[in-house]
């Protein structure tokens, strides 16, 4: 049993949003999914399977509601930034199990104008709570073990901002479009050691949707074919604290499985939409799902390598976290999204990948160094 | 380095109740297996790694090193060192490195507990030896 070639993305929208104190955030997860059906030319009638995850206000039934659905399928997966990749892969499950033929997919909300609801506590509370991970550390811790084992340096993982930037120029929406240099990162105030304000992403409010639906529904539809053909899911967190390791991710679990399904290597992907929270977050995913040995993805990053037209592996062409949109602190949807625009021909002419056919969407999710969930998601122009 | 913060209460339950217990006494406390004889922490009644319910208390030195931190200076308590300490019985765990130059911290630096009061029982934090 495989999903592979049995879901397509027929519709994606990104919110043209990066501030939107004027909408509730059951509206903008409303106007992503209406901006997702019209891009395939569906309308919210043929929708018969929902996804969501923790950022939906009040969770499926009031957003099954709210929207005026009728699913006769649900999932409401919560695994942070990555939980609308994880999402892709159940709703190409459902589909290949004739659960659901139309699946929308939506994210939304408003950090930017308002501070998020922590989250809820796990059995963990009490042996952790009053140490103030957050964030900012939880990779900062990850970033000072990756330098101490491997030598990997500030100027490598600023490579990553710089090569965002030289993306987001071309982005209207971008937060931040003004392209940056190494020492530009290097001179940003320290905020967690060793991560400078520059090897953070950006808070946004906004959203993002999708649409994945079945092969024979994608082909009666006037958009470029794009189907999954490879998916992969896996959880890491201390486990009772043995053999702790923060350098490496549980995309050392989800990429080899989404690339055995999918029957390809990381050499033969023309475009990478990596999650970017921070410059650390891409380079340890790009070593963990094997675009580079365990410990060289300093030296893989650095002088431009992931900038699109300049490097071998174009990577987040939309500007990604970094640069452009990070909504509601979660950066799944936009990967996927992006790696869809890349393989409809559809991203901007400057940052387009010449015949992208073939296109991974990696996430995280949680905190790297504490518990994370890890997907990833391989995508084919047909 | 003041440590004037309020750290919140162990909530405790069944589960737990004796560590907290312990620490109220200073002790430190692990939880170790008798079927597969490997400790582990935060203490759960089932082995994370066997799933055998014969995991007992064992008191730990308290010692370690550290195996990461982060300086988090953006706090509006005030800058702190949140990282992992490895024990020398083993397991790892997350703490606060405290009473200390946060600026000379090191990865492999050797650090023992220090309890910090709360309203209910102290809490573990680490300080370098």
């Amino acid at each position: 049993m495989t999903i592979k070639g049995k879901a397509y993305i027929a519709g994606i929208y990104e919110h043209p949003t990066r501030h939107a104190p004027d909408k509730s955030t059951a509206q903008l997860h409303a106007e992503v999914a209406k901006g997702a059906l019209e891009d395939a030319g569906l309308t919210s009638k043929d929708v018969d399977g929902y996804f969501c995850a923790g950022d939906a206000p009040g969770g499926l039934w009031p957003m099954v509601d709210y929207l005026g659905l009728k699913p006769r399928h649900v999932d409401s997966t919560e695994t942070g930034g990555c939980s609308y990749i994880i999402h892709l892969g159940h709703a190409a499950e459902a589909i290949a199990a004739g659960k659901c033929s139309i699946a929308l997919v939506t994210l939304a909300g408003k950090p930017r104008t308002g501070p998020m609801p922590p989250r809820a506590a796990g059995a963990e509370a009490d042996f952790e709570a009053a140490y103030g991970a957050t964030t900012h550390n939880a990779y900062g811790m990850c970033a000072m073990r990756h330098m101490h084992d491997y030598g990997t340096t500030s100027e490598q993982l600023a490579w990553i901002k710089v090569a965002a930037s030289h993306h987001a120029q071309y982005n209207p929406h971008a937060m931040l479009k003004d392209v940056v240099t190494v020492e530009d990162v290097l001179n940003s105030p320290m905020i967690s050691d060793p991560l400078h304000r520059m090897d953070c992403c950006v808070v946004t409010d906004g959203g993002g949707a999708l649409i994945v639906t079945t092969p024979e529904i994608a082909k009666s539809l006037k958009k470029p074919l794009v189907r999954l053909i490879g998916h992969g899911e896996a959880m890491k967190g201390p486990r009772g604290g043995k053999d702790l390791d923060l350098t490496y991710s549980a995309g050392v679990w989800s990429g080899p499985r989404a690339f055995e399904e999918a029957g390809v290597r990381p050499s033969d992907i023309k475009y990478a939409s990596i999650y970017d929270s921070f410059t650390i977050t891409v380079l340890m995913q790009l070593e963990d799902i094997g675009f580079c040995e365990k410990g060289k993805g300093g030296k893989f990053v650095a002088d431009g390598n992931l900038i699109s037209g300049v490097g071998k592996l174009p990577f987040n062409t939309d500007g990604g976290g970094l640069c452009s949109n990070h909504p509601v602190n979660r950066g799944g949807m936009t990967k996927i999204i992006e790696a869809v625009r890349q393989l409809r021909g559809e991203a901007h002419p400057k940052v387009q990948v010449k015949n992208c056919d073939l296109a991974i969407a990696h996430g995280t999710g949680g905190l790297l160094g504490v518990r994370h969930a890890a997907s990833t998601a391989i995508l084919e122009r047909v | 380095m003041t440590e004037a913060k309020k750290y919140p209460t162990p909530q405790g339950n069944p589960e737990t109740q004796p560590f907290w217990d312990a620490a109220k006494q200073g002790k430190f406390m692990i939880k170790r297996c008798t079927a597969c004889g490997e400790p582990h922490y935060f203490p759960r009644s089932i082995c994370p790694f066997c799933f055998s319910d014969k995991t007992v208390w064992e008191e730990s030195s308290g010692e370690g090193e550290i195996y990461t931190f982060s300086l988090m200076r953006k706090s509006a308590t005030g800058p702190y060192a949140i990282g992992y300490v490895k024990l020398k019985e083993g397991p790892a765990l997350q703490t606060n490195f405290v009473d200390c130059d946060m600026d000379k911290l090191k990865i492999g630096q050797k650090v023992k507990v220090v309890w910090k009061p709360t309203d209910g029982a102290p809490l573990p934090f680490f300080t370098p030896v």
